[in-house]
């Protein structure tokens, strides 16, 4: 089954790490080899895969609309369903991007008895939305762990995150959202029927990799714990180039690494790579001013199809239009007064 | 490439996010802090579990002087220890800005508990600054029955 087969890639990671680390004492291979060359997949990767992308031609402008275009003047404009310039497109793509505004329209379709019914379902919306940006957050914070002195804007974020005072250290509110997000996102491939006809062990695999770095970074917070203080000073070390051979650090420490490891390296050739990819949907990056600005279709650079005017087409295939009764228009053979 | 003017800056903003953390520190990298120890004596716990697992004795702590009236600890290996954080921790750790804050400050973590408990190095204590705002709607710096009550607001009885 799909499930199992991403569930045992992950807990096999935890076995491969605790394996590696706590009893091969393979230090630096987990900590600095690992990391290095999981980064650097990463941004060859992503880079790879943008320039790609940038090559690929658009033959068509196909930006998606539900809005009126810009047309008379007379007529109200959807400046954002229709965006007619690079302004609105980029308001557009910002709303999308950080607001998931086209999810916000999903629907869900129920067959009852022998009637389909469509109705709002705002569900996935949230739980993505808490997913992604607990994630980014999240992300963000951890730079305290990376840089020094760390920048005032990360201690604030920090602080709000940390509002309520639970516990010593502070639990952050972004976890439990985060743990709320992907626990939702899984039980909606698990149990509605529909969605999980269509999924693959690619689906689930992010997904649990991801649960896999969350639990794991949580735990090593709020209950395993490891001395921080050695774990900021190998984490500079590695981002400063100067890597030193970890000590002292638990194993789980490993686990986490090697979790965001395998996620960053495996982000390129997955569906992850949608975080870029968005920003190269043709029907998003595009405005719908087609009926002002002529879109050249790349294909044709260097090698201009030659066109044909009606009259030109007509006289090509007259013989045929005849045969098949097909109307002649007779001004084509009228001489030109003007 | 298409649009190679927009693509272009779009892969320079990506790259230069990811690697943040390289080029924020110009690649020098900070020893770590040195917390001055005690010359001698021991901790309530080994120093391994203290330097991971300080903060959650603490709350424990916390918890057991607070709600349990508990003030005595024993701790794993039998010995016993008052509990508290200015007659516990800061009695043998007596220098909180060359023990706490370097380990803190590195770590880039602001205890919120001297908000109220006071660190050893604090000897001199000044009367609060009555705030803008106390003046504002006119009440006395210092209220009726502190220590202090003698020298101001006698001319409202
Ligand atoms: C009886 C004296 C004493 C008390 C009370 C005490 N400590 Fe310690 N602490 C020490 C000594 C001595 C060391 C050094 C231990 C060693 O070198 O093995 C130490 C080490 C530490 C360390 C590790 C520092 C490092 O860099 O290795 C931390 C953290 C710490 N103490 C925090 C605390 C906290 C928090 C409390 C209160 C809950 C506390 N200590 C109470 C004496 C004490
Ligand atoms: C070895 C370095 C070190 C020393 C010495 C040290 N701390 Fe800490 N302390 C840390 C680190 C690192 C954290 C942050 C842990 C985290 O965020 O997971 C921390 C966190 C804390 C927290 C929780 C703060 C929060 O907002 O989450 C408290 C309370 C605390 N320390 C008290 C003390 C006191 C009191 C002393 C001095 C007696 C002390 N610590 C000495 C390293 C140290
Ligand atoms: C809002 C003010 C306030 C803050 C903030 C605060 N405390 Fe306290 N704390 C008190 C008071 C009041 C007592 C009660 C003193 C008593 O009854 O002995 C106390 C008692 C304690 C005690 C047990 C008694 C003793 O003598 O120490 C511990 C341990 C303690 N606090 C730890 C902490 C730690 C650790 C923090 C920071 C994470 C903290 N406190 C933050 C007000 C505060
Ligand atoms: C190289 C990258 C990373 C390193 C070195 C790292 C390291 C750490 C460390 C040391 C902690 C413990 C923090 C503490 O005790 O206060 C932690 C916590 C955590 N990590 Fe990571 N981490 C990395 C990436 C990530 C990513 C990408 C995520 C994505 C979600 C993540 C999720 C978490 C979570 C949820 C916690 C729990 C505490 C918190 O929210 O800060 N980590 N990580």
């Amino acid at each position: 089954m799909n499930v199992v087969a991403a569930l045992v890639a992950v807990i096999g990671m935890v076995i491969v790490v605790w394996f590696g680390v706590g009893v091969l004492k393979l230090y630096t291979l987990f900590g600095v080899l690992v990391p290095y060359a999981a980064l650097l997949t990463f941004l060859i990767g992503l880079i790879y895969r943008m320039v790609n992308w940038a090559k690929s031609p658009v033959p068509f402008k196909i930006t998606t609309t539900c809005g009126q275009q810009k047309s008379l003047p007379w007529i109200k404009h959807s400046r954002l369903e229709s965006p007619a310039n690079n302004f609105e497109v980029v308001l557009r793509m910002a709303l999308e991007v950080l607001a998931f505004r086209s999810l916000f329209r999903n629907l869900r379709a129920d067959l009852r008895g022998r009637k389909l019914y469509y109705g709002s379902s705002k569900w996935l919306w949230l739980g993505a939305i808490l997913f992604h940006w607990s994630f980014f957050i999240i992300l963000v914070r951890h730079l305290r762990l990376f840089t020094y002195p760390v920048p005032g804007p990360i201690k604030v974020l920090d602080a709000v995150d940390s509002f309520f005072h639970i516990g010593l250290p502070h639990l952050y509110m972004t976890d439990v959202a985060i743990l709320a997000g992907l626990t939702f996102l899984i039980l909606r491939r698990l149990v509605d029927a529909k969605v999980n006809y269509i999924s693959h062990a690619s689906d689930y695999f992010p997904l649990f990799l991801i649960l896999g770095l969350v639990s794991s970074g949580m735990l090593m917070r709020y209950f395993l714990r490891v001395d921080l203080v050695s774990v900021k000073e190998f984490v500079m070390g590695l981002a400063t180039f100067h890597p030193k051979a970890p000590k002292g650090i638990g194993v789980i420490f490993f686990v986490h690494l090697f979790f965001i490891s395998a996620l960053v390296a495996y982000f390129p050739f997955s569906k992850l790579v949608h975080m870029v990819g968005v920003f190269f949907s043709p029907t998003r990056n595009l405005p719908n001013d087609n009926r002002r600005v002529r879109h050249i279709n790349p294909w044709w650079e260097g090698v201009p199809p030659k066109f044909l005017t009606y009259c030109e087409w007509q006289e090509k295939f007259k013989e045929q239009l005849e045969q098949a009764g097909q109307p002649i228009d007779e001004d084509c053979y009228k001489e030109k007064k003007s | 490439m298409y649009n190679s003017d927009k693509v272009i800056p779009g892969i320079i903003i990506f790259v230069l996010f990811v690697t943040l953390p390289i080029w924020w520190n110009h690649g020098k990298s900070v020893a770590a802090p040195e917390p001055e120890l005690p010359k001698k004596g021991r901790c309530v716990e080994s120093k391994e579990y203290m330097r991971s697992h300080h903060m959650q004795l603490l709350n424990v702590w916390r918890n057991e002087a607070i709600r349990q009236g508990m003030r005595i600890y024993t701790s794993s290996d039998g010995a016993r220890f008052w509990i508290s954080l200015q007659n516990g921790c800061m009695k043998c750790h007596n220098n909180k800005s060359k023990f706490c804050d370097r380990c803190h400050q590195f770590a880039a973590v602001e205890p919120y508990c001297w908000n109220c408990h006071i660190p050893p190095e604090t000897k001199k204590f000044k009367a609060p600054k009555a705030s803008g705002l106390l003046k504002l709607f006119g009440v006395p710096p210092v209220l009726h029955g502190s220590s202090q009550a003698e020298s101001y607001g006698h001319a409202e009885h």
